[in-house]
């Protein structure tokens, strides 16, 4: 059953095929029924006025016979009755197409005798009928339906009524006569199956039709589906075959003007991309040789500062300082560059996010700003598949942010794990953030407090949220004003399979 | 460890920035090292011959023939401590410098302290170990700094040779990253595990029947290392 559901989900013929089949089915039923409808219709008309007809001319006849025997003797005019009824049931043999029923005298107490051909009674009549001759003078009749469904046992009759009169006693007797429409009924019976049978065929040679048609429009879509995947698998040569003149040419021709132009923009950005490592690596080198002897000679003076004058000394002391903010504004601007040009990449092994927090709630940033840090959820390992240089770098930015920042008595390094992931949590109970601060830590060269920047390049949070999405993990904060700060890092235990919230909720969320 | 002053230790300076280059030798004979200053990767191993350095500090990047090739050719005659400056950080490079037969790296920019002590690390050399040490097949000889494995001597770099002391002294301890850096580098690079996994590949490939497949020293996966008699196993 799962298969037929996934089936008629996934493949358009089949379903092209069961709503054409559906569909069929139903007009077909409702066409064949009003035909089955009209035939039935005209047989029994047909018959009826024929039954009465005959009837009529029976009924006359009967009384005619009986005007003839003239006697006035009940029993004589009975048996010239049951004489008209036998010789009636004699005469047609089998091929008659009535049987009579005789009732009669009706004025005799106690039910009046009845007679009949064949192997009918008077419960055969319908008993409304027998009412109605009973009490009026004139020819009746009822009648049944043919059964569009075929007949079974009760076969349909049209029965006539009427009264004749003996004319010595005035005897009122009721003669009936029962037509069969058993012939019709078979005719019916025929006409059914014959439109049945054709019918089918006729859903058969649609189903067929249909499941051709819509395999002539499926198996373009279907190839142009393949061609599709290939190239967002990255395969990005993949043309589709352009053939006439058609919708599915023209699908065609757009999927290969589409392609044509992805494939040209991904080269411009590869291209780009080339540019950018390469220049970022040139800058690294160039930059980074004279940084290095820049920042050996001003070692060098600051070490010999006790022999230099005062204004002297602190020059070397500025030089020193700034030569170091320099260095790591240009190893941070040389990472961020990494990472936009995708350039960077992760050398995993299995680190203890638990043991992290221990040794972040005591760093030593923490201890020089007069703040107690404090590890939780460390009692057992969480450990995640991550590059361990970057989850340290991580975590210090978010503890020196802290001591620089938070202006809170204590901080809480907190572990909390779960099957796939585990959160590390940096929180403080200091000043906290208004809300347009939070939205802005994360942008680049962003400061929230410029008189509280100390060498800091605000480059930190950039730097981690990016360090943090290349594990394929989140970094996320949350603050309030007077109650603090929580900054949460969320990485998965296997590198690169994206995780979208942290462990818990935070506590200001 | 000893805390000797090697006053008189000679490092070969292999830089093509004149100024880096004076830099260094201004740094390091304030250490009281004696320097020899070389430009050009082309003069290099003139140079080496004639002022046979206790150390050899080589950027990676050179004009004429280039840090590599240059590491290369003395990796073929002598097993002298090389420290590889390299000016990318990017991790690449410094395999790929470790693997010719670099010991050790300094990436620019880097702190005179940090200098000195890398260099100090690879000139100072383990305690010696008094008593020859046989292990499943292979003989260690501290004394005379020789190795043999089945009876056939095996040339290794002095931090090589470090290596397997530390891992055979011990048979079936199992040393981590961080210990085997401190123990044989013998200073501290934070999760600075490429150092020791290049190394590691490097000794087994001169120590074991198949390096793949090793049979002496095994992998701990997600600890580090340890060394197993083969025979006993």
């Amino acid at each position: 059953m799962r298969r037929l559901v996934g089936l008629w989900r996934r493949s358009l013929r089949t379903r092209v095929v069961i709503n054409t089949l559906l569909l069929s089915t139903a007009v077909i039923l409702v066409v064949g029924w009003a035909l089955l409808r009209d035939v039935a219709d005209g047989l029994a008309e047909n018959r009826r006025d024929a039954a009465i007809g005959e009837a009529r001319a029976g009924l006359e006849q009967a009384q005619s016979q009986l005007d003839a025997a003239v006697d006035s003797e009940p029993t004589r005019q009975s048996q010239a009755l049951t004489q008209l009824v036998d010789a009636l049931a004699a005469t047609r043999g089998e091929n008659r197409s009535y049987e009579l029923v005789l009732q009669g005298p009706l004025a005799e107490a106690g039910g009046a005798p009845v007679r009949a051909s064949g192997n009918v009674g008077i419960d055969d009549v319908p008993a409304d009928l027998v009412r109605e001759v009973a009490s009026e003078q004139g020819t009746f009749w009822t009648f049944s339906e043919l059964s569009l469904f075929g007949a079974g046992d009760d076969i349909p009759v049209v029965t006539v009524g009427g009264r004749v009169t003996a004319p010595g006693s005035n005897d009122q007797y009721a003669l009936y006569y029962v037509f069969s429409m058993a012939d019709q009924q078979e005719t019916l019976d025929l006409v059914r199956t014959a439109s049945l049978a054709g019918g089918g065929v006729l859903l058969v040679m649609v189903t067929l039709v249909a499941g051709l048609v819509a395999r002539q429009v499926v198996e373009p879509v279907r190839l142009a589906r393949r061609i599709a995947e290939r190239f967002a698998a990255g395969n990005l040569e993949q043309r589709m075959h352009v053939k006439g003149e058609d919708d599915i040419a023209r699908l065609s021709t757009s999927f290969n003007q589409m392609a044509e132009s992805l494939q040209s923009q991904i080269r411009r950005l590869e291209n780009l991309s080339r540019l950018q490592q390469r220049f970022v690596s040139d800058v690294s080198h160039e930059l980074r040789t004279p940084l290095t002897t820049v920042q050996m000679a001003g070692q060098v003076l600051y070490e010999a500062r006790p022999h230099f004058d005062p204004q002297t000394a602190r020059a070397a002391e500025l030089l020193q300082t700034e030569v170091g903010r320099f260095e790591a504004l240009l190893s941070d601007l040389l990472d961020l560059s990494r990472f936009d040009a995708g350039a960077a990449t992760l050398e995993l092994d299995p680190v203890d996010l638990a043991t992290v927090a221990l040794s972040a709630a005591q760093d030593e940033a923490l201890s020089r700003a007069g703040i107690v840090g404090r590890a939780r959820g460390v009692t057992e390992p969480a450990v995640v598949e991550a590059d361990i240089r970057r989850v340290d770098r991580m975590v210090r930015n978010l503890i020196v942010n802290a001591a620089r920042y938070s202006r809170s008595a204590q901080v809480d390094v907190i572990v909390t794990q779960a099957d796939d992931r585990v959160s590390l949590a940096v929180r403080d109970h200091g000043i906290g953030m208004e809300p347009e601060v939070v939205r802005r830590v994360f942008d680049r060269f962003w400061r929230g407090d410029p008189a509280r920047s100390q060498g800091g390049t605000g480059l930190g949070l950039a730097i981690a949220r990016e360090d943090a999405a290349l594990h394929g993990g989140t970094l996320e904060v949350w603050s309030r004003p007077g109650r603090g700060t929580e900054f949460v890092l969320t990485l998965p235990r296997v590198a690169g399979e994206r995780v979208w919230s942290p462990v818990t909720k935070s506590v200001f969320a | 460890m000893s805390h000797r002053r090697p006053k008189n230790d000679r490092v070969l300076v292999v830089d093509d920035d004149a100024s880096l280059a004076e830099m260094l030798t201004i740094v390091l004979e304030g250490e009281g090292f004696r320097t020899s200053v070389c430009h050009t990767g082309d003069a290099v191993m003139a140079a080496f011959e004639e002022f046979k350095p206790d150390v050899v500090l080589l950027d990676r990047m050179l004009p004429g023939l280039d840090g590599m090739e240059v590491c290369r050719r003395i990796r073929e005659v002598s097993g002298v401590p090389i420290v590889m400056l390299t000016a990318k950080g990017e991790t690449r490079d410094i395999v790929d410098g470790l693997d010719v037969g670099a010991d050790d790296y300094l990436t620019k920019p880097f702190r005179n302290s940090e200098l000195i002590a890398r260099i100090r690390a690879r000139l100072r050399r383990s305690d010696p170990l008094d008593t020859r040490i046989e292990f499943g097949g292979i003989v260690l000889d501290p004394q005379a700094h020789t190795v043999t494995r089945d009876g056939r001597p095996v040339s290794l770099t002095p931090l090589e040779f470090d290596l397997l002391a530390c891992l055979i002294s011990a048979p079936a301890q199992v040393f981590s990253r961080e210990v085997l850096l401190q123990k044989v580098w013998g200073y501290h690079h934070p999760g600075d595990t490429k150092l020791v996994n290049v190394h590691m590949t490097r000794l087994r490939q001169k120590i074991e029947d198949d390096a793949e497949n090793p049979s002496v020293i095994r992998t701990v996966r997600g600890v580090g290392y340890q060394a197993i008699d083969p025979a006993s196993a």
